[in-house]
């Protein structure tokens, strides 16, 4: 899922500026899952910020919603109705969302509420981690389920390099070094060969480099 | 306001209280970036049968939120009456 | 031996001479007289100048101009290129830029982490990592063409090495890394340093057993020691690092204003040791802001002068 960090409360404060009537909007997906950004962060972002300014003698109206997700037109109109009682949405979706509210309500003032940062698995409750980068071109079958170039600081294609220290990254010794991972994994596997085959140099084109992607699938059109 | 837990070591729900500590912790923080002031919540641990203890923990308090005043949205809504 | 570009140290390697090479770090600034000066003061004990490529991450003068600068001085040096900070045109494009100044030497890595650095908050490329950057100059090389197919005009002429690290885990990987590196293209190899000979021994015979030492011209690294604290911090905080117990002792048993000259001392009689495993083509001395000290260490272990080629 996408992972996502609350933003500080003073950032969200100063963001907010004179707005007097603000709706914090939620989402149940992804943002649930990492817990910055779901039904109950917006209920005790709301809370602070209404003791916020009262502490502060400003009469503010702050509502709340939480939407089934902000990344699809149906369950965005359900703001429809609603939106122009608000200055402003502090939306605490991933950039995804907040971006797709803004274009559907071109009028109404957005403010991201969360730092979007990976895509990523949960640990264990509280701790999250990356898994995927979005390259394009998956690469997972060769190096045996451990992606080189979400997990190796390097995104090195053929590694591990020569910082790989007890099986920790040379820059934090807390993280792992994924050609290690994925050494291991081809062992367990009974693949340990397959670590000479060279991955051949990438094809860039197919992420973030080659400009902003679009996938059409006219079956389903 | 303050929370009472049991001793560390000896919750009934083994981490119960340690995770109340934490969301004691989380709230503080976020109270003081507010402005209200953290130090108007705390938590303290004792066993259920330390009775003097408690009132030892609830005089505590109250001294202590008695010197820091009245809470400043409390303040701005009277003075806004 | 076919002989397959006009580098010296490509020649003497292939003449079955023990190489000698090192490197100089360039200065943080624009002054060139800084890099000249630490060549001066070793080129007639090596056979070839290695330029590090903004080492640890630490914006320096390039290595591209440095080596530059001392091939205008007449000297034979080594391109070090990473890959952490340009892409492959920009890659493609300064090997071109060194082979237009007779550049024959080029030593291709991938780069330290730039969290290392002085610029933490920057961009990393990595857009290529080390074995592409070999099978690339192999390619612009031999097939005379860039990577995207189209003919190079005048194409580089470079003897082409990577860097292996013996020491670093997982051990049961190295050697097989290294026959990657083969199988990408490398000619010559230079070695993480070595303290703990034994383990690169280790090292060698398997690399041997598989007939690599036959592929590829290695040359140990070897650095000597300044002080008991310059062996403990690579013991413990450099990644990669192999310090075994014994030189950190050694260099902590004798007296401070000593321990320089032990530093040496373990430096010369590692050399000695090397020479005798099969397969050591030649050292790699790193004296990193110690440049001075490179004459004595060669001298003194029976390296010089260094052969003359034609």
């Amino acid at each position: 899922m996408i992972v996502a960090k609350q933003k500080p409360i003073d950032e969200i404060i100063q963001g907010l500026g004179n707005a007097r009537r603000i709706l914090v909007a939620g989402c149940n997906e992804c943002v649930t899952v990492c817990e910055s950004g779901g039904k109950k962060q917006v209920a005790v972002l709301a809370s602070a910020l209404r003791m916020y300014f009262m502490t502060h003698g400003k009469e503010v109206k702050i509502d709340e919603i939480t939407l089934e997700r902000q990344c699809d037109v149906e369950y965005l109109e359900e703001l429809r109705k609603i939106i122009d009682q608000y200055d402003i949405v502090l939306s605490l979706a991933c950039g995804v969302g907040v971006q797709f509210l803004a274009e559907k309500y071109m009028t109404t003032s957005v403010l991201p509420g969360v730092d979007t940062c990976f895509m990523g698995v949960t640990e264990q409750r509280g701790v999250w981690t990356e898994r995927c980068q979005g390259c394009g071109q998956c690469i997972l079958a060769t190096t045996g389920g451990i992606c080189p170039v979400s997990r190796c600081a390097k995104r090195l294609f053929n590694g591990p390099c020569g910082g790989s220290t007890r099986g920790k990254c040379e820059i934090d010794k807390d993280l792992d070094c994924a050609w290690q991972l994925i050494i291991n994994r081809l062992k367990e596997l009974g693949r340990l060969d397959d670590y000479e085959l060279l991955i051949p140099i990438k094809d860039w084109s197919k992420e973030r480099a080659g400009g902003p992607r679009k996938i059409v699938r006219e079956d389903v059109q | 306001m303050y929370v009472v837990g049991c001793m560390e070591g000896s919750c009934q729900f083994t981490t119960g209280n340690l995770r109340a500590r934490k969301r004691v912790e989380q709230a503080r923080t976020l109270l003081e970036a507010i402005g209200v002031g953290g130090d108007r919540v705390q938590i303290f641990n004792l066993a259920s049968s330390e009775a003097p203890r408690f009132v030892e923990i609830a005089e505590e308090m109250t001294r202590k939120i008695l010197a820091l005043g009245p809470n400043p949205i409390r303040t701005r809504k009277k003075m806004a009456a | 031996m076919i002989i397959k570009t006009p580098s010296k140290l490509e020649r003497l390697l292939k003449a079955g001479h023990l190489a000698v090479t090192s490197e100089c770090g360039p200065p943080r600034g624009s002054d060139a007289s800084v890099i000249k000066k630490k060549a001066e003061m070793i080129k007639n004990h090596v056979d070839a100048i290695n330029i590090t490529d903004n080492q640890t991450s630490v914006t320096r003068l390039c290595s591209l101009a440095s080596v530059i600068h001392l091939k205008l001085m007449g000297l034979e040096p080594v391109l070090q290129m990473v890959t952490r900070d340009r892409n492959r045109i920009a890659l493609q494009s300064d090997i071109l830029g060194a082979a237009s100044f007779d550049i024959f030497n080029i030593l291709c890595l991938s780069g330290d982490h730039q969290v290392f650095g002085d610029n933490p908050k920057g961009q990393n490329v990595f857009d290529l990592d080390s074995m592409h950057l070999i099978q690339t100059v192999r390619y612009m090389r031999d097939e005379g063409k860039f990577l995207g197919g189209d003919p190079i005009q005048r194409p580089p002429c470079l003897f082409v090495g990577a860097a292996v690290n013996p020491f670093a885990d997982p051990f049961e990987i190295r050697v097989p890394r290294l026959a990657k590196k083969i199988a990408a293209g490398v000619e010559f190899i230079q070695t993480q340093c070595i303290f703990n000979v034994e383990k690169f021994k280790l090292y060698m015979k398997l690399a041997d057993d598989r007939g690599l030492t036959d592929k590829a011209f290695i040359l140990a690294g070897v650095t000597p020691l300044k002080s008991v604290g310059m062996a403990k911090y690579m013991k413990n905080r450099v990644p990669g690092m192999d310090v075994p117990d014994a030189i950190v002792k050694r260099m902590g048993g004798v007296a401070k204003e000593k321990q320089m000259e032990e530093g040496l001392k373990i430096c010369v009689e590692t050399i000695q040791q090397l020479k005798e495993v099969p397969g050591v083509r030649g050292f790699h001395v790193m004296a990193i802001e110690w440049e001075e000290k490179v004459p004595e260490i060669v001298e003194k272990s029976g390296l010089y002068p260094r052969p003359q080629i034609g």
